[in-house]
């Protein structure tokens, strides 16, 4: 769709350091967070949450805490599910009904069972403890095997299974495959319950106008449709909720999506009249923010040949929901798009199951599934390596797709749109010093420690297009999945761009600015960016999916280009010449070849707001353009193998790692971490790369350290960060990224997603690094988090 | 509990104020004093988002009554510009380096790399990573972090 330069060094400003205009209002405290908005008369809430695993509400005594002075309401889930509609899951489970406090029965421990609204939030926590619920336990079920069972308890008896989605999809001739391969290997690896778990909390506060009727919404969320599905909960019309997406987002990577939350605090600000906020505490965060991510049993075949060639696979993957589910048994459906990564296997069997169980359900967190797919694809490769006595680098370079064979169809329907994969791995090996590690490595080894170098390749599938939806419901028939930007030009001349949604730390603002400032040939800081509500936002579907870049970039540059047609056109009555024979310069509009023959950008926009006499004829007076732009390969429904184009774009990153373990303690240490990635035209590179540092971080987490404990009768053990680890600055070493564009055909820079970048293949290059250091002593890990105490059992098992 | 009265210095200001005595140093920054650029994370010394400067050193103000406070000195992120208008060396620093994205811990992050440079004006790269291993981000994994303070203490 481009007609613009798609080589970087072309461009006036794409690709270019710049500071973020974000950075400014931060550096000096002046960000608008949901937690710093305070209306006059706020009321505050706290919440009662059930202990148990799984219980029926007898009795709510709430008399103690409503005589409490500065308490002002107590309401339960029997009153709030009467008065709105229950949230239903992105799968065809209609009995799967979820509300925003528990209804008659609580189904994970930590559940919402009723709230308490007071002056403050000192008083509504006071009050809560006040509050005596009478409950009787009922069976519960944490093994997701288990739940699967016939004979286990169901988490929702209506829904008369656990199973809430089970589908077994086969791409090509699997069986033939693998009775053609010379070996086949089994497998099972398990990633474990964690999250993004931002530093901000969920917060919101949510103000009723009966002089509008409008309910406004101040909330820190990324969430698709969000506004619509709180009006459709609260049986308002959809232009009744307005949601301020000029908050700023304290970190989300995709779980920031507080629908229960903005139910709630809706019925409650809509029934009291007054402003009501909640700010989650770091336990009700954890517990009952309903924000855990993927928790997935992989059973996985690859068949092989014995020169390394692997040609089909047969995976399994068992996702525990949790309790209650949204959209987390999608999940499941976004590794549809790269089922067999970065390689040219021929033929897939993939099993997709979504199990309930009495967890805290689970929410979308970055790379939405695909995190826990490469790390599952990419141990096998390894493992493939290990049987054949083979090199696990060139296993991988026997099997990836060669740079001439894009646009590559995989066996589950989608077109990889360009790449150069073994180029990037060897640009990462090459900066890792392979050689050089490779003795580091050993010398640790005869030093007395266990050390191991990993490698992973993979693919961060990017522009949202959300073709799981129809594949995983059928019912469902969502095709489009666009976003929007407005540019206008203003009488002074001055550029600014309106986008539709809110930003969690992606620097939207900057992005768009640099993208019309390309565009119309302006300074990208004279550009200013706002967020729309979303009462005078046209269609977003938000920052998930690693869509901005590509979408919104897309419809940033589609306004712009649109206003600089129009100056070009003005210009060209003014001068007396066609469109054609223009060239704009951002300063100016002048004939070919004739710099003299000018109009200054000054005038054209004096003409177009003030001087309609010299419009041409028929032309909208003002300089104001939209565009609305469908997701490039996206508008198509699956076929009824279930193969569908899923995203347009494909980035790709290769990590090298190199790993030490002291045997005495278990404890995994990273001493080189390199990753090559390629995400096609960095619009900010500052930005590419400080997420790309950040999903690594998030990945050693996921890969060594994070987890959601329960323990056996259901309790939550991970509630506080001394108990669910994060990775500090000791924990996550230097790193490196090297570069590599292989645009996109796609889009209109080249650009391709890279807001999971990182976290997409570090768990896997981290596992795989610390297996090549247990294989020293023929002991090997398949689960995450590798943890010390894990690393340490391991071992003393082979002592 | 009788509400207890205060005099303490916020950002070169003398403030008395009435606070009840279970009020949080961060509640009363940012509810009372409504200084939201002090951030709250996990609310139990962990995260470190609610960093600010007491007399100089770098405490957590969720772990600390605003009581404790009085007669003491006190230094959020809105306390760290020379002047309005202008951003400190450090501050300067994150910008140039790209060294935040959500924002969210930058305020913490901001008052203990201040506090590091007060003390080192030159610190090494393992210093840097010693002095900020209790601030938690989960946007940047440190590097461009430790990017800033480097670019803000090499540049004389």
């Amino acid at each position: 769709m481009s007609n613009l330069p798609i080589t970087p060094a072309q461009f006036t400003y794409i690709g270019k350091h710049r500071r973020a205009v974000e950075h400014r209002r931060f550096v000096v405290g002046k960000g608008n967070y949901a937690g710093d908005v305070l209306k006059p008369g706020t009321l505050h809430v706290a919440i009662v949450a059930s202990p148990y695993a799984s219980a029926k509400i007898l009795a709510i005594d709430a008399s103690a805490a409503l005589v409490l002075p500065g308490v002002v309401s107590v309401v339960t889930g029997a009153e709030i599910n009467a008065a709105v509609l229950p949230v239903l899951p992105g799968v065809d489970a209609p009995e799967v009904r979820r509300f925003p406090l528990a209804d008659e029965v609580t189904r994970y421990s930590g559940e919402w069972v009723c709230v308490v609204v007071a002056k403050s939030r000192a008083i509504a926590e006071d009050a809560a403890e006040l509050i005596q619920v009478t409950y009787e336990e009922l069976p519960f079920v944490l093994d997701p095997e288990i739940a699967i069972s016939d004979a286990s308890h169901h988490v929702h008896e209506k829904a008369g299974t656990n199973l809430i989605f089970n589908r077994q999809f086969v791409w090509g001739p699997v069986d033939e495959d693998f009775a053609k391969c010379d070996h086949q290997l089994s497998y099972r690896v398990k990633w474990a319950r964690s999250s993004t778990v931002p530093i901000e909390t969920f917060a919101l506060t949510c103000d009723w106008s009966d002089a509008t009727g409008i309910l406004d919404i101040w909330a820190s969320v990324q969430m698709p449709k969000y506004p619509e599905q709180i009006a459709n909960a609260l049986k308002l019309s959809t232009n009744a909720v307005r949601v301020h997406y000029d908050v700023d987002v304290g970190g989300s990577y995709g779980v920031k999506r507080g629908l229960k939350h903005a139910i709630l605090l809706g019925y409650l600000a809509k029934k009291l009249g007054k402003p009501v906020r909640f700010i989650e505490d770091r336990l009700e965060n954890m517990r009952g923010g309903d924000m855990q991510g993927p928790d997935r049993l992989f059973e996985v075949s690859l068949g092989f040949q014995k020169d390394g060639e692997i040609t089909c696979m047969k995976m399994r993957a068992l996702e525990d929901i949790g309790a209650y589910a949204g959209r987390s048994p999608l999940q499941l459906g976004k590794p549809v798009g790269a089922i067999s990564g970065p390689y040219r296997i021929k033929s897939v069997a993939y099993l997709a199951q979504a199990v309930l169980t009495n967890k805290t359900p689970q929410e979308a967190v970055r790379g939405f599934g695909q995190a826990p797919t490469n790390y599952a694809l990419e141990s096998g490769i390894d493992k493939v390596a290990r049987f054949l006595g083979m090199d696990s680098i060139a296993i991988r370079k026997r099997n990836l797709i060669n740079k001439d064979e894009f646009p590559y169809l995989i066996p589950s329907g989608t077109h990889y749109d360009s790449g150069d994969y073994a180029t990037v791995l060897d640009k990462a090996l090459r900066e890792a010093n392979l050689e050089e590690l490779i003795k580091q490595r050993d010398t640790m080894r005869a030093d007395g420690k266990l050390a191991g170098i990993g490698i992973s390749s993979c693919l961060e599938p990017s522009g949202g297009n959300s073709s799981f939806e129809p594949l995983f419901n059928p019912k469902n028939e969502t095709t489009t999945w666009m976003e929007s930007c407005v540019v206008k030009i203003d009488l002074g001349g001055q550029v600014t761009a309106l986008m539709a949604t809110s930003t969690s730390g992606q620097a939207h603002e900057t992005m768009v600015s640099t993208v019309v400032g390309e565009i119309l040939l302006q300074e990208p800081d004279s550009i200013r960016v706002l967020h729309a509500d979303s009462l005078n936002a046209l269609p977003s579907n938000s920052p998930v999916g690693s869509r901005m870049a590509i979408m919104l970039g897309g419809a940033a540059a589609g306004a712009a280009k649109k206003l600089r047609a129009k100056l070009i056109t003005i210009a060209a009555a003014q001068l007396q010449v066609s469109d054609q024979d223009l060239i704009f310069t951002g300063s100016q509009v002048h004939v070919a070849n004739h710099p003299e023959k000018n109009i200054s950008w000054s005038e054209l926009v004096a003409i177009a707001h003030r001087k309609f006499h010299l419009l041409p004829k028929d032309m909208e007076p003002g300089l104001q353009e939209k565009f609305v732009w469908e997701v490039p390969t996206g508008g198509e429904l699956p076929d009824d193998q279930g193969r569908v184009q899923m995203y347009p774009c494909h980035s790709f990153e290769s990590h090298v790692v190199l790993v030490s373990i002291d045997p005495d303690t278990g404890k995994a240490s990273i001493h080189r971490y390199v990753c090559g990635h390629d995400c096609g035209v960095m619009i900010s590179p500052d930005v590419v790369h400080g997420m790309t540092y950040g999903g690594i971080a998030h990945g050693i987490g996921a890969a060594l350290m994070e987890k959601f404990s329960y323990s056996p009768e259901g309790q939550f053990l991970s509630g506080t960060f001394m108990d669910y680890l994060l990775p500090s600055s000791s924990e996550v070493p230097a790193i490196t990224i090297v570069d590599h564009c292989t645009p996109s055909p796609l889009t209109e820079f080249g650009q391709k997603g890279s807001g999971e970048a990182g976290y997409l293949g570090s768990p896997a290059a981290i596992a795989n690094a610390i297996n090549d250091a247990l294989a020293t002593i023929n002991a090997s890990i398949d689960y995450l988090p590798m943890t010390p105490n894990a690393i340490w059992n391991a071992i003393q098992e082979k002592n | 509990m009788k509400n207890i009265s205060i005099e303490l210095t916020v950002n070169g200001q003398a403030i008395s104020s009435t606070v009840e005595p279970r009020t949080s140093l961060v509640d009363y920054l940012r509810d009372e004093l409504r200084l939201t650029g002090t951030h709250v994370g996990c609310e139990h010394g962990i995260c470190g988002a609610c960093t600010v400067l007491l007399n100089g050193d770098p405490v957590r103000s969720c772990c600390m009554f605003a009581v404790q406070a009085h007669e003491q000195t006190i230094t959020t992120v809105e306390g760290l510009a020379p002047e309005r208008g202008q951003l400190s060396k450090i501050q300067d620093a994150f910008c140039e380096k790209h060294g935040l994205q959500c924002g969210f811990c930058t305020p913490g992050m901001l008052i203990t790399c201040q506090a590091l440079i007060n003390k080192n004006p030159h610190p090494s790269e393992a210093e840097i990573r010693h002095a900020i291993s209790g601030n938690l981000c989960r946007c940047t994994g440190y590097q461009q972090i430790v990017d800033a303070v480097v670019h803000a203490t090499q540049e004389v």
